[in-house]
């Protein structure tokens, strides 16, 4: 187990693009890392980097104390599970397991008793003699898991470990994933494209894109405060309202002037009222997520700006129902609890939790409070 | 078997039978000739059987008939072609196996230029390389000898084998090469112990390509060997155009089955072997 750092590290591809413009992360030993982001932010390179399958243009990654720059990816003391999995094709699932440990001369009576460890943590025992073509998805990604635990590595890499298994089994590994690091208490760096992923393994999450860390933080900071638009819209399922809206001062607040086709409301905003006045008059992008906009049952205490909204659609979930209204010309999801939800065509009071709203600027699409 | 028979699929098994025919009719001649008496040659009906079955054209052609002055019939030169061929098709298919796995997973500054050079060299037309080669081997002192052959074949094939075995790595995903290269293999441990044992299919494609090409090859032959060490397609060429005498049809008819052979049973003996999808499995299902 080791702590890992990553000090200003570029990459430019010999065609000149550049895919990685100056990341900088650190983790503890033991802190479990998402890479997070749309397709081609720079998340698997970066891995790969990490990993030493690729070159750093410029930068230093270190883990734990030592410089690995220049060293070769066997010598980083690393363990990688891949998206395909990349089970040797010809070998048994013990040949797999064993290979690693093999090339490295570990000596033989280790290497069957940490197959046998790796086995039975993994419930793979009955599969050991088997081929990877005669498994299925979740066991071959259960020996690959297997594979990287048996070198139990300083560091652990998960390149989309879980993208190639349908819906159920995929909920079923994550947890298991996160089971084994609570158990192993091991670093782990995992690249994933899923926000859900994201929020439920990770202790902290870097959110790329186009080769930047847009905001590094606690899950919870992150779908909190949102550095940005983009992490604002990223992280979180249904995602963020976004409602263009106007700043006004409206007595002694400020607030968010909201309408939909019968009328207006000022939602006051309980935020640093000093930012805010230098955005009088100028148009924003009011930014709140579903589960802020809800029933009056729901809503968690009084005294909150309601609204009554014409109701377009709704969608019951289950748990919840998401009714559909329309605000500044905008589609806005809002979070209710199933019995409160009235239908299309009518009319809703909606309460607003003003308190975690943002506000972005439209240009820069920078947060403003 | 009948019941599902409609007038389209009568045509196209009557359409697969002609065909079939069209090819089978000739080794049919071939073998029945060769089995047949110069009389009955003469006399009788090409597409008969023969009124006596003997097998004398065979031993002539073997060890008797002429091929030019000499005359030891095909034997010494059969040996000839298994003394070139064997180490050719060996030599030229391990090189295309690792030039194909350097140029799909160890890519290199002017890997992708080198393939091409490579790709090239699949379309320069034999006749090209005649003089130059005729040069490099007298250079080298292996004209009119069997190693010189090997060398021509082993440069000229290597061009083949490697796009073989490019083609048939570069759909090996390279996750499996960056997997090993973690797990501490090194650029020979990852060929030997990850990508050959799934190469199977590809080396058979490629042994039954090379053989039958090396084998069958005759202007090489003609042109580079002399005499004792011409390969067999030379010496059947000779044999059947010496003339003296009498022409013996079944002779020349049991030289071109000998000459034949071993193409035939590489084909019946590794073609068995040629199953696809070794590799399924080893990623996404």
């Amino acid at each position: 187990m080791a702590a890992l750092s990553i000090n200003n590290v570029c990459k430019t591809y010999a065609n000149g693009t550049d895919v990685l413009k100056g990341i900088n992360i650190a983790i503890e030993d033991g802190e479990f890392l998402i890479l997070v982001g749309p397709s081609g932010c720079g998340k698997s390179t970066l891995l790969n980097m990490i990993a030493g399958l690729d070159d750093i243009s410029s930068g230093d990654i270190a883990i734990g104390n030592k410089r690995v720059n220049e060293l070769s990816p066997k010598d980083r003391d690393i363990a990688m599970v891949f998206q395909s999995y990349a089970l040797y094709p010809s070998m048994t699932v013990r040949e797999n397991i064993s290979f690693g440990l093999e090339i490295r001369k570990t000596p033989r009576a280790e290497i069957d008793a940490t197959v046998k460890r790796v086995a039975e943590m993994l419930q793979i025992t009955h599969l050991l003699e088997r081929k990877p073509g005669q498994m299925s998805g979740g066991q071959r990604q259960r020996v690959a898991m297997g594979r990287a635990l048996a070198r139990n590595p300083a560091i652990f890499l998960f390149d989309e470990p879980l993208s190639n298994l349908d819906a159920k089994l995929r909920v079923e590994m994550r947890t298991e994933i996160k089971l084994m690091h609570q158990r192993l208490k091991s670093t782990i760096v995992y690249v994933t494209h899923d926000q859900i992923e994201a929020m439920t393994l990770g202790d902290k999450i870097a959110v790329m894109k186009d080769g930047i860390v847009q905001q590094f933080g606690s899950p919870q900071e992150i779908y909190d405060n949102p550095a940005n638009l983009f992490v604002a819209g990223f992280i979180g399922s249904p995602s963020m309202n976004f409602i263009p809206a106007t700043v006004v001062q409206s007595g002694n607040d400020i607030g968010v002037k909201v309408c939909d086709d019968r009328g207006c409301v000022v939602l006051p905003l309980p935020h640093d009222q000093a930012k805010l006045a230098n955005w009088v008059g100028k148009e924003v992008i009011f930014g709140i997520r579903p589960e802020q906009i809800t029933d009056a049952r729901t809503a968690y205490r009084d005294g909150l700006p309601v609204m009554a909204c014409h109701i377009d659609v709704i969608e019951p979930t289950g748990p919840d129902t998401l009714v559909f209204v329309s605000l500044n010309n905008t589609k806005v999801c809002c979070r209710t609890h199933p019995t409160e939800a009235k239908y299309p065509g009518e009319s809703m009071e909606l309460v607003f939790d003003v308190s975690k709203a943002v506000l972005f600027d439209p240009k820069t699409e920078a947060r403003i409070v | 078997m009948f019941k599902n028979l409609t007038v389209g699929r009568a045509l196209v098994y009557a359409a697969l039978l002609l065909m079939a025919i069209y090819y089978l009719l000739p080794l049919y001649v071939m073998l029945t000739t060769s089995f047949k008496s110069l009389d009955d040659i003469r006399e009788g009906n090409m597409l008969a059987l023969p009124q006596l079955w003997q097998g004398g054209a065979w031993s002539k052609a073997w060890a008797e008939a002429c091929t030019g002055v000499e005359c030891n019939g095909m034997q010494g030169f059969f040996w000839n072609s298994i003394k070139m061929t064997l180490p050719a098709v060996a030599i030229s298919t391990l090189l295309g196996a690792v030039n194909g796995y350097v140029v799909s997973m160890w890519r290199f500054k002017g890997s992708d230029a080198l393939f091409t050079m490579l790709l090239v060299g699949c379309f320069i037309p034999f006749q090209v390389v005649l003089l130059p080669m005729a040069q490099l081997l007298g250079y080298l002192g292996l004209a009119n000898t069997t190693a010189g052959l090997v060398l021509v074949h082993v440069v000229y094939g290597t061009a083949f084998t490697t796009l073989f075995f490019r083609n048939f790595y570069i759909t090996v995903p390279d996750e499996l090469v960056k997997a090993a290269r973690i797990d501490g293999a090194g650029f020979w441990t990852i060929f030997f112990r990850i990508l050959l044992p799934i190469s199977g299919p590809i080396f058979v494609v490629c042994i039954i390509w090379q053989f039958t090409q090396i084998w069958n090859d005759f202007l090489f032959g003609v042109v580079f060997a002399a005499g004792e060490s011409q390969p067999i397609t030379v010496a059947l060429n000779n044999l059947v155009n010496t003339s003296t005498g009498v022409k013996e049809y079944n002779v020349d008819m049991a030289a071109a089955i000998i000459a034949a052979l071993p193409t035939l049973f590489v084909y019946m003996v590794a073609g068995r072997y040629f199953v696809r999808g070794l590799t399924a499995g080893a990623v996404k299902g």
